[in-house]
């Protein structure tokens, strides 16, 4: 069996390889504050291939925003540090970009669409002038080949009368509207890779729907990769190729959409999953969150960051921690525990 | 904008007849009478009035105060703000011909201010715990616990200890030679500004440092827009709103101010002839500066408002 599951990923190895946009290997980014240090990102892993969707998912503070911020280097220089791993984006290591190069990447290689479209536009800056600024500097253009860009990116992502919302202010503009601006900032300059960190999380269910709908639209026509970043699994299943589950900075599990919602093997994604609400459960039907807290990053629990919420916990999950290891050919697991076990 | 602007400045119609009724009764109430001060004086025996009561209904001040209100007020609005009570000169001249030291020295030192906080306050909040940082801070904390009327004092006595030389005072106007004028009036504007912008670099480094932590800026950066334009397009602009609105209240402080600067530096603006009305109970003449006072930080701080409106358009479309 460990035989051919070697010679299987073999196999896969040059194919794969070909295809990979982006590849972050042993990932770790820290805080230093107050004398403390909080590794939010601690040895993360993960390819993501051309045209394909990855979705991170982790409840809050499992360092998803700070996996996505650590690509691009936005990581604030204090606190922050990313002192170990490498980032590879077709071929390129960011890392080790120069501030200039790794600049010239921001919004024109890979653009980031972050959470709170509220708080995430200038005030004071009409929509068009955030809209053409990524283009502007990465593309160039005069006023007048930038304004009509930019009405035609709005018309893209379907805010209505684009003409007359280029000159609008954010704060004239709805939740939905907002957050549709913010992806047409994103996709000014056909970024090769986009990163939306919780692009919907502010907004209410139907406009949720549209704009992942939107998302998803715009990626499948140009090819373009995704990093999908959610704490909601449910949003997840629609969208997302592949799933990356984190818990306390690590990736506890990782697979295909399929692999993980129909196998999955962590006792963390069993839980978050029967957390998210079903249309084939009588309503008024609790959901059963994960009991417990997130761990504290600075000082973690011994062995598996998890077993002080885990129901499967045993003596050796307290003392070791579980390293990521192979379930089946693109399913990985961090867990000692087989749950399938009767 | 337009009815913005219109709407402001009718609001301004109410308290200026409010201000206007509070500074003349103030005035009269400083204690010590102008009468006895003027029968002591023995030069004054010119105009001719024996007694008290003459003198008392030649200069009006027998009628009930709030008739004197009215006819003042009356002929304010035309423009006229009566007699010195001393001279027989009009108050509006008076005024007039003090009115532009007082402002170049308060235009002045506000514009000194402003261009060592505005830039010094972006950089220390850009770079953080640097040496500029800190040689910044250092240098705003100085100018806080320093008191101008003792910088002032020090700037004219030192020199003149040393050297024998004292700042000049002869003011030429701006517009005829403007070296001349800067060489008055920019050491006392220097020494005026220098706390103003102290604070003002303060405020400018902590909203500096408040913008920049937005989400917002991260988008900014996350655009791969160059410094430069991070820092000004998009924090110095939103920084601005508060710190106008400082500058805003610091204005009536600065105006004050001048009246101790040009005591020092000895230069002929309304501070100067205020002290001396004041000790002359010169009562025209005081309420009439008041009131040019007043009206000059009203409208410098609707102008403030205005900037605020440029800068915030959720004021331009809501307010
Ligand atoms: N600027 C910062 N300064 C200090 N610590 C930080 C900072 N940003 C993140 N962290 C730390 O990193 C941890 C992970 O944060 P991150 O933003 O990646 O969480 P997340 O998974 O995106 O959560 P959410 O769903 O709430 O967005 C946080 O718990 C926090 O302790
Ligand atoms: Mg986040």
């Amino acid at each position: 069996m460990l035989a051919e599951e070697t010679h299987r990923h073999d196999h896969a190895e040059p194919e794969t390889q070909q295809e990979v946009l982006l590849r972050v290997s042993g990932l770790k980014t820290q805080f230093r504050q107050d004398g403390r240090t909080v590794t939010a990102v601690d040895g993360v892993s993960f390819d993501v291939r051309r045209g394909e969707t990855l979705a991170i998912v982790g409840e809050s503070g499992s360092g998803k925003s700070v996996t996505a911020m650590s690509i691009l280097r936005l990581i604030p220089s204090p606190p922050g540090e990313i002192v170990d791993g490498e980032v590879l984006f077709d071929g390129k290591d960011m890392l080790g970009l120069s501030d200039e190069e790794i600049r010239k990447m921001r919004g024109s290689e890979i653009a980031m669409i972050f959470q709170e479209p509220m708080t995430s536009m200038n005030p004071v800056l009409t929509i068009g002038r955030q809209l053409s600024e990524p283009i502007q500097v990465h593309r160039g253009g005069d006023r007048k080949s930038l304004l009509a860009k930019c009405v035609d990116l709005l018309r893209k992502v379907r805010i209505p009368d684009p003409e007359n919302r280029v000159k609008a202010y954010p704060h004239q503009l709805s939740g939905g509207m907002r957050q549709r601006a913010m992806i047409a900032m994103g996709l000014g300059c056909d970024p090769r890779l986009i990163i939306a960190d919780e692009p919907t999380t502010a907004l209410d269910v139907t406009v949720q729907a549209q704009i992942l709908e939107l998302l998803k639209d715009l990626t499948r026509e140009r090819g373009t990769s995704m990093i999908l970043i959610t704490h909601d699994l449910g949003v997840v299943a629609r969208y997302a190729d592949r799933i990356n589950v984190m818990y306390a900075g690590r990736i506890v599990e990782q697979g295909s959409s399929g692999d993980i919602f129909k196998h999955p093997k962590h006792p963390y994604t069993l839980g978050l999953m029967s957390s998210i609400p079903r249309l084939d459960q009588p309503s008024g039907t609790r959901l059963t969150p994960i009991t417990g807290q997130p761990p504290d990053l600075s000082n973690l629990p011994s062995g598996c960051p998890f077993h002080p919420r885990c129901r499967f916990a045993e003596d050796r999950c307290r003392a070791e921690r579980p390293p990521l290891t192979q379930v089946s050919d693109q399913h990985w697991k961090a867990c000692w525990i087989d749950v399938n076990k009767p | 904008m337009g009815s913005y602007f219109i709407r402001r400045l009718l609001a301004l119609i109410p308290t200026l007849i409010i201000a206007s009724i509070i500074v003349f009764s103030v005035v009269r109430l400083i204690p010590g009478d102008v009468l006895d001060l003027m029968l002591s004086e023995n030069d004054y025996s010119a105009t001719g009035h024996d007694t008290r009561e003459q003198l008392e209904r030649a200069l009006g001040l027998d009628r009930p105060i709030y008739m004197q209100y009215l006819s003042w007020a009356g002929n304010a609005l035309r423009g006229d703000l009566g007699n010195s009570l001393w001279r027989n000169t009009s108050v509006t001249s008076e005024i007039a011909e003090r009115l532009p030291v007082t402002i170049q020295l308060g235009v002045l030192s506000l514009i000194v201010a402003l261009t060592i906080a505005i830039p010094i306050g972006i950089y220390s909040a850009v770079r953080q715990e640097t040496i500029g940082d800190h040689v910044g801070r250092t240098f705003s904390i100085i100018a806080l616990a320093i008191p101008n009327f003792w910088l002032g004092t020090m700037v004219v006595i030192l020199p003149a200890m040393w050297w024998g030389w004292s700042p000049p005072n002869d003011i030429v106007p701006f517009f005829k030679d403007p070296l001349e004028n800067l060489k008055v009036l920019l050491l006392p504007s220097i020494v005026l500004g220098a706390s103003l912008s102290a604070v003002v670099m303060r405020m400018t480094r902590t909203m500096m440092l408040e913008v920049l932590r937005q989400d917002y800026i991260r988008t900014a950066w996350a655009k791969g827009l160059p410094e430069r334009t991070v820092v000004i397009r998009h924090a110095v602009k939103n920084a601005m709103i508060p710190v106008i609105t400082l500058i805003g209240i610091l204005i009536p402080i600065l105006f004050g101010g001048t009246v101790i600067i040009e005591q020092i530096f000895r230069l002929p603006g309304l501070g100067e002839l205020l002290l001396q009305s004041v000790s002359t109970r010169d009562y025209p003449i005081i309420t009439g500066i008041f009131l040019i006072t007043g009206v000059v930080v009203m409208l410098v701080n609707l102008l403030v408002d205005m900037c605020y409106g440029l800068l915030d358009p959720k004021v331009r479309y809501d307010g």
